[in-house]
């Protein structure tokens, strides 16, 4: 499995859609347009050289001084051929979007309510664009790199640690990174 | 004819039914000095509120291999109104915080929270925006078990202090609990 996948990728969307790829011994990565990553997408599940049946996950990466800022992965799986591509693509820190691929693959719903739920990257056409593991009233993104580290968001009343008194359900800022 | 504990000469088999009815009664009246601390730090019925990696701890320390009922902690209650001991067994989290508030606000006095493993008892190594750095500011804790996790033998240990505490319970007008 050397290129093939890459080769019809360029093939297919040219140089304005694949922005760029590299290779290293098979481990395969295409950086896309992010507007056209649901073609790209469904394109690489139903290509007949291609047979990506299988989405492992779909993850963010805050590069938090670079523009872009956000650069989300998508790592695919081919169970009939056997062999992974990687996707990556970057979206702005002013308009985090792009379109979502649960359409293609199912399995990236809650893939995505992560990354939206972590890094504030809202995916279009979701079914269900909630957060998934953090409440309804969190505030902000905790995995951005700009959040901070003990950015506390309780939902009870309870008793600062450090200095014993009591604080109401809101935010701690025990702030120890970077301010939003 | 009766045979009577070593402890507090309480009759713990009988023959007759009278002596069962003044066991009782003394617990209740308090009669028998110490006999309604006696009777609660031998029954404290665990309510298990498992959320992590402790929970196979809990499990091994209630089963057959340690057995905690050994030590008077029979059983667990999985109705927070059913039971006296709280067991925090586990990482709690800032979303989950108000169930265990609720948890804790729907069990009866007189009540006892044991924070089992370091994440209750102190965040442990958590320290971020997701999880509560021990339970304790959320609820009143008395007896801490830290360890990653405890070893069985610790909480066998946390709950011998646990029952000592029990058994000096006083009301809040200083007398002692069934004296």
């Amino acid at each position: 499995m050397s290129h093939v996948v890459l080769d019809r990728l360029l093939e297919r969307f040219g140089e304005e859609v694949i922005l760029g790829s590299h290779s290293h011994r098979g481990d395969e990565t295409a950086i896309v347009a992010p507007t056209e990553i649901a073609n790209v997408a469904r394109f690489l599940k139903d290509d007949g050289r291609c047979s990506f049946e299988m989405i492992s996950d779909v993850t963010c990466v805050d590069w938090i001084d670079e523009e872009p800022r956000f650069e989300v992965v998508y790592h695919l799986y081919s169970i009939s051929k056997k062999h992974r591509l990687r996707l990556k693509a970057r979206v702005p820190e002013g308009d985090p979007r792009l379109p979502s691929v649960t359409a293609v693959w199912g399995g990236a719903n809650w893939f995505e309510r992560e990354v939206f739920d972590m890094y504030g990257v809202v995916f279009d056409d979701h079914p269900d664009p909630r957060r998934i593991l953090l409440y309804p009233e969190f505030e902000g993104y905790p995995l951005r790199k700009d959040y901070p580290l003990n950015g506390e968001q309780p939902l009870v009343e309870m008793r600062d640690p450090d200095t014993g008194q009591l604080v109401m359900p809101g935010r701690i800022s025990r702030d120890q990174g970077r301010e939003v | 004819m009766k045979i009577v504990d070593d402890v507090g000469s309480l009759p713990v088999i009988t023959t007759t039914r009278e002596d069962a009815i003044g066991l009782f009664s003394s617990l209740v009246k308090g009669g028998l000095k110490g006999g309604l601390q006696w009777a609660r730090r031998y029954s404290l019925f665990q309510y298990p509120f498992v959320t992590a990696c402790c929970g196979m701890e809990y499990m091994s320390v209630s089963c057959a291999r340690y057995d905690m009922a050994r030590f008077g902690a029979e059983v667990p209650r999985f109705s927070p109104r059913q039971a006296d001991l709280l067991m925090v067994v586990g990482t709690v989290v800032h979303k989950n915080a108000p169930v265990l508030k609720r948890v804790y606000e729907q069990m009866t006095e007189p009540k006892w929270v044991m924070a089992f493993g370091v994440c209750a008892s102190t965040g442990g190594f958590y320290q971020n925006y997701a999880t509560v750095e021990g339970i304790d500011r959320i609820i009143p804790v008395d007896i801490y078990v830290p360890g990653c996790p405890p070893s069985p033998e610790q909480v066998l240990d946390a709950l011998m202090l646990l029952q000592e505490k029990v058994s000096r319970l006083k009301f809040p007008d200083g007398k002692e609990a069934g004296t």
